[in-house]
């Protein structure tokens, strides 16, 4: 069956898919790309729908196939070649047959996506084919894993798209939670005002932020419920650091919660690498209601173009005929 | 008991943009968990139209929704009827519960701190084994890890607060208990609630045709065996562990 090669991979590569739903009663969270925008734009990139992708956290690696297939690639901009040519992120590509396809570090943001034509042939566990390191689900990939690949039916590549811009922090979109009226009006004033900073301590579950003044820590907190969490939920534990919860979040908490970041603004949360300014701001439920509108319309209505080659692009031209089956080196005879 | 644990519950809040909760009281008790769980079966039994997920906490019932099909407006009003038509305090848990048997190594090496909880508790240690090995316990939620179950109430002696520090790591299995309640670890972590046993219960195993052993709602024995039963029990994939239906 042909396969993708995982040659060699970064620390945090796994295959996510948009997660399962469903679960909650029974401890296990949704889960699935932490920048779902990006899922999206890979399958947009391919004509396909979203369907199962690799997630590169931070860094890719190096992948072949054994058979030619499509693949895109989309979320946090990495330096991509392939068989030493750049490789147009944003994009849709043919990856040739034993071509060996190079992903490097993010340039900015956090997760990168590679998406093959027509998905990954791996067996559902549990409705979904995304792995949840934190439930035991599936496992970070490493050199030698073979990926199987879904029939593809589409043909097209050559396809390109201006992302969103969400890769280097900025404003997050806040809704009050359950205890937010137990922070006292001082510190949810200084809460929309400070800026902070992506804490190096994050992953799949979610990410510390680090704030310029002093904490926001409860002294009554300790004694709240614990209570359902939902993605997006600011935890503040004992040190007075938020937590903004990701969507492979434990699915239970008893640390108090100042405000929930509305899920049109998860990917720019995702995407925050550390050092990166964020600032919060509440808003009212009729504009996060709107901006889920404009998040879904986006969502499905994402704009591709043709990406147009510049001929003095040599490596690029070099990669493209390697697409069309003529070797390179004939290309130079 | 009374009806009513407190005047201001149950009462609906908001959790994001998708979610809420209908709370049933302030803290733990054993008739804001019965409301929580048997609210949560009638909303899943009829879900208003745009409910995606429904599920339960300790002492809240939380839906999650599609909140462009449907209003958090219109929804609380649905809910606000369900809560006036009937008294949730009152309602009987729902049916298909059932009662597990899980063998469990008490003290030694398989419960480092069942010592410091018995003095916790004003016990000995083989008084406090036979309490906890003889309680009935209710599965109140599942939280934090898959299948990870949080279970109550134990007698009022077990009214214990966590411990000062973490424990940097319980195995899986490990039956730990504070705050008059148990949790059993699906997986390896730290905790600041005291170990006392240890279980071959297979809480999570997604590869198997029933992936998770217990649902909110059951109720459970830990049984007392001697640590030689170890090996025993976690070679057996069902760690010993007897499913009986209840109620």
């Amino acid at each position: 069956m042909s396969a993708l090669e995982v040659l060699q991979a970064g620390p945090g590569v796994t295959v996510q898919d948009g997660g399962r739903p469903g679960y909650m009663a029974l401890g296990l969270s949704r889960g699935g790309a932490a920048d779902r925008l990006a899922l999206a734009e890979g399958a947009a990139l391919l004509r396909q729908p979203p369907g199962t992708a690799l997630e590169l956290a931070g860094y890719g690696g190096r992948f072949r196939a054994d058979v030619a297939c499509r693949i895109a690639l989309t979320g946090a901009p990495m330096r991509a070649t392939l068989e030493g040519a750049p490789l147009t992120w944003n994009a849709s590509h043919v990856l040739p047959a034993g071509a060996v396809l190079e992903i490097g570090g993010a340039l900015s943001g956090v997760y990168g996506y590679l998406t093959p034509g027509g998905g990954f042939d791996l067996p559902e566990e549990l409705g979904a084919r995304s792995a949840h390191l934190n439930a035991g689900l599936g496992r970070l990939l490493e050199a030698g894993d073979r990926l199987p690949l879904a029939a593809d039916k589409g043909r097209e590549t050559g396809l390109t798209l201006d992302p969103v811009d969400r890769f280097g922090g900025g404003l997050l979109r806040v809704l009050p939670s359950l205890q937010t009226g137990m922070f006292p009006e001082e510190m949810r004033a200084r809460f929309v005002e400070e800026r902070f900073a992506r804490d190096s301590r994050g992953n799949r579950m979610g990410i510390r932020v680090t704030p310029e003044g002093e904490g926001y820590g409860l002294t009554e907190g300790q004694s709240i419920v614990s209570e359902v969490i939902t993605p997006g939920d600011i935890q503040i534990p004992g040190d007075g650091a938020p937590y903004v919860l990701l969507y492979e979040c434990q699915t239970t908490g008893g640390y108090p919660r100042i405000g929930t970041v509305i899920p049109a603004d998860l990917p720019r949360v995702a995407q925050a690498a550390p050092g990166v300014e964020l600032r919060f701001r509440f808003v009212s439920r009729a504009e996060a209601l709107e901006a889920e509108a404009g998040y879904r319309r986006a969502l499905g209505a994402i704009a591709v173009r043709p990406l147009v080659r510049d001929p003095a692009d040599m490596p690029d031209l070099l990669s493209h005929s390697l697409i069309s089956g003529v070797t390179a080196g004939e290309e130079h005879s | 008991m009374t009806a009513e644990p407190c005047t201001d519950f149950p009462r609906i809040a908001p959790i994001g943009l998708d979610g809420v909760i209908v709370q049933f009281g302030p803290a733990l008790s054993e008739v804001a968990n019965r409301a929580a769980l048997a609210f949560c079966a009638a909303v899943e039994r009829d879900p208003p139209e745009g409910v995606e997920e429904v599920s339960t906490s300790l002492v809240s019932t939380y839906l999650r929704f599609d909140p462009l099909f449907l209003s958090l407006e219109a929804l609380r009003a649905d809910l606000d009827a369900r809560l006036t038509h009937e008294d949730w305090y009152a309602a009987p848990l729902p049916e298909g519960r059932r009662l597990l048997r899980i063998p469990t190594v008490y003290g030694g090496d398989f419960g480092p701190q069942l010592g410091e909880a018995a003095e916790a508790a004003g016990l000995s240690a083989e008084a406090a084994q036979r309490e906890l090995s003889q309680a009935q316990v209710r599965v109140n939620a599942i939280g934090f890890a898959p299948g990870q179950p949080y279970l109550g109430t134990l007698p009022e002696a077990w009214d214990i607060p966590r411990q000062a520090g973490l424990t940097p790591k319980v195995p899986e299995g490990a039956l730990v208990v504070a705050i008059r309640q148990f949790v059993l670890f699906s997986v390896s972590a730290p905790t600041g609630w005291r170990q006392v046993g240890r279980t071959a219960a297979p809480l999570f195993r997604p590869e198997s045709e029933t992936p998770f052993l217990l649902r909110p709602g059951d109720e459970v024995i830990f049984d007392s065996v001697p640590a030689e039963a170890w090996d025993r029990l976690s070679d057996d994939p069902k760690g010993g562990v007897t499913v009986e239906p209840f109620a």
